[in-house]
């Protein structure tokens, strides 16, 4: 397919699509609107509105030090357990958020897909608005605390919104792919969750690397939440910097894990008003 | 730009196959689904269906066409192609210029958000850019018609509200290109006029028009030339009168169809056998009555109902005639022969089919073009007098005055 401005030729769909980047920027404004409407719905007719923003990592954030930290007794190594599981929410969130936004946009706007045509991209992509504001407002709130229990992370901290972007690109990756493949199959709908939950009790979000046993360490080491995970505390709270090889891996799958999504979505686009 | 030749769409061998499913009923139970799963794996799951075939056509700038035919015909198959919500099978669509299209009024409005935050978000989905959202929100608000509620979630709106607010933005499209699928039939009659005004409009400043229409009447006001689609073929492409012509002529091959039970849509799980009436001219004061037949059907549990529908030449329906408004059910156990008495309806004369519907939850049979009549240009009232005392209006009815000097 090609397109400019003022000509447009529609042809069959081919085996592999790489999505038209120049539509998908004319057409940023869809996006731009979408996001604000996410948001916008998000807390109308809420009495505490934003509030619940703050709320929800700091019940989940004490819900976790509770259980990890008091009843299981994992350790957490110099930072307070509170602070540190907040910082693990946070990037954990980044990544489920983004996931889960993405994956069930399409479906969510059904009627969209069916009647009007825009770069179908735009849909997930105007999904991460909502996980991004929430991160920022969860941000503010972990900066709040480092402040009060004096923790200084050091410079490593102005690499901070690169991992931000490569975390939101692994789940946004994921995501796409699962978005493109629940258009057809709403069992990945119901199987996706469970997945993330599982994986989320395999990483270290709420205790430290340390507690993990030598003969499970392995699967804790190749597990890319362990890496991005890793890298965003050492970064925020300046705990120990992971293996500069994960680092590396980090830099390296988070864009080629996106590019999968992002040609698998492609790959898919042009039947998905067929079989929503 | 070398584009003043050029037409605005070019179609070529446009095709469009969809899937389906190649099992007629869906497996009720988790046994049965993995029985047939494992029955059908290497084989073919399902069969194909063209929605479309082989269609070729130009449209050349500035032109108003309306693209006509039956249900089912592929009308809005072809719309979704040219707009690009679905892609094609085969073949080839060349446009030349920005399209915008109205498929749906209100596609993408919210009902929480406030009717501005809806233009905004309604027009960038319809493919405005901001600017040109920003220029023509007066205008917009202005057309529908509502300024006093703008702050307002269209949730609180009445529908008559959202769909003015709703078309006002879609008419305000700049696009060189405007698809239309029957969205004239929304609002009261004033709004309606400035719609059809609007859409008028579009055309004569240079700009391209599609559309897809049942009212033939509204076709024959807007547009300058039309193709009539049938069963996925285009059969017929020219001025409007020479496709309207078409579009009648088609009936004969299409109730020839209709007749056989395996061409209607409907789950099947009841078959009307026969719709006749004992005769094909009536005059307009007569009672109307159809008479249907309908075999035992085994696989139905539970009664089902009928519903009759008797449409003018204009493809309008002039009445719908339900079994359950009259507490008329029938019972799919036994072989059913029904017959429907419609009294007091006056039509006008001119031509008249007759759809039957069987349905219970879903549409079991869907018979269009069951029966064609005529009615007699003689005039059921006691005088006679001039054609303008009897032009307006779609039916005819049974009236008097009354009314003495005071």
């Amino acid at each position: 397919m090609t397109h400019d401005p003022q000509r447009t030729v529609i042809t069959p769909p081919g085996r592999l699509n790489m999505p038209a980047w120049g539509e998908v920027w004319a057409a940023r404004e869809v996006a731009v609107r979408l996001a604000q409407r996410d948001i916008i719905v998000r807390y109308r007719q809420t009495i505490f509105g934003i509030t619940w923003v703050i709320l929800q990592p700091l019940v989940t954030a004490g819900i976790f030090t509770i259980v990890f930290g008091q009843i299981a007794g994992l350790s957490t190594g110099d930072t307070p357990t509170f602070v540190f599981t907040l910082a693990g929410m946070l990037a954990w969130n980044l990544f489920n958020g983004s996931l889960g936004r993405a994956s069930s946009s399409l479906v969510g706007n059904q009627s969209l897909v069916q009647k009007v045509f825009f770069p179908r991209l735009l849909v997930p992509l105007s999904s991460l608005a909502g996980v991004v504001l929430d991160f920022a407002i969860g941000l503010v709130l972990a900066i709040v605390l480092m402040i009060v229990f004096g923790i200084n992370p050091g410079w490593p901290v102005l690499l901070l919104p690169v991992w931000v972007v490569l975390i939101l690109m692994i789940g946004m990756g994921v995501g796409l792919a699962a978005a493109a493949y629940m258009v057809k199959y709403r069992d990945v709908g119901y199987v996706l969750p469970w997945l993330v939950q599982v994986l989320m009790y395999g990483s270290p979000v709420a205790y430290s690397l340390s507690e993990v046993p030598e003969s499970l360490r392995w699967i804790f080491d190749i597990n890319p939440v362990t890496w991005f995970l890793e890298t965003f505390r050492w970064s925020l709270l300046g705990t120990a910097a992971p293996p500069a090889w994960q680092v590396v891996a980090l830099v390296v799958a988070a864009p080629v894990i996106f590019l999968l999504g992002a040609i698998v979505f492609q790959k898919n686009e042009r039947e998905f008003a067929d079989y929503i | 730009m070398t584009d003043r030749e050029q037409p605005a769409i070019r179609v070529a061998g446009l095709g469009k196959t969809y899937r389906l499913g190649a099992f007629g009923d869906r497996p009720s139970t988790a046994a049965a689904a993995a029985v047939q799963w494992i029955r059908s794996t290497g084989r073919a799951k399902y069969t194909l269906f063209d929605a479309l075939d082989d269609i070729s056509f130009d449209v050349p700038k500035g032109e108003a066409l309306g693209i006509v035919g039956r249900n089912g015909a592929g009308k809005s198959t072809l719309l979704k192609l040219l707009t690009r919500v679905t892609a094609p099978t085969r073949g080839r669509i060349e446009l030349n210029g920005r399209v915008g299209s109205l498929l749906e009024v209100g596609t993408g409005f919210h009902p929480e958000l406030t009717g501005k935050e809806n233009i905004y978000l309604n027009g960038a989905i319809l493919g405005m850019t901001r600017k040109e959202i920003q220029r023509r929100y007066d205008e917009i608000v202005a057309f529908s018609g509502i300024e006093k509620f703008l702050a307002t979630p269209v949730k609180r709106y009445s529908s008559g509200m959202y769909v003015r607010l709703a078309f006002s933005v879609a008419a305000h499209l700049e696009t060189e290109i405007l698809a239309i699928d029957e969205v004239l039939a929304v609002g009261d009659a004033e709004f309606q006029r400035r719609s059809l005004a609007k859409m008028r409009d579009a055309a004569k400043h240079g700009r391209t028009v599609l559309y897809v229409s049942h009212q033939l009447q509204t076709v024959q006001a807007l547009c300058s030339s039309a193709i009539l689609l049938d069963r996925g073929k285009l059969v017929y492409s020219g001025t409007v009168d020479g496709t309207l012509e078409a579009y009648r002529n088609s009936f004969e091959s299409f109730a020839l169809a209709q007749s056989n039970p395996k061409n209607r849509p409907g789950t099947g799980a009841v078959r009307l056998s026969s719709v006749s009436m004992d005769d094909e001219f009536l005059k307009s004061s007569d009672d109307i009555v159809v008479n249907f037949e309908a075999p035992k059907a085994k696989n139905l549990i539970g009664s089902y109902f009928v519903s009759a529908h008797i449409n003018n030449d204009q493809g309008t329906i002039v009445a719908q005639c339900d079994s359950r408004l009259v507490g008329k059910w029938f019972d799919p156990s036994e072989p059913q022969k029904g017959r429907l008495v419609i009294r007091d309806l006056w039509l006008k004369p001119g031509q008249y089919t007759v759809d039957v519907y069987a349905c219970q939850a879903g549409v079991l049979d869907a018979w269009e073009g069951a029966w064609r009549f005529e009615v007699l240009p003689d005039l059921p009232y006691p005088e006679f007098t001039e054609p303008s005392a009897t032009q307006n209006g779609i039916v005819f009815t049974n009236f008097d005055y009354e009314g003495a000097a005071q």
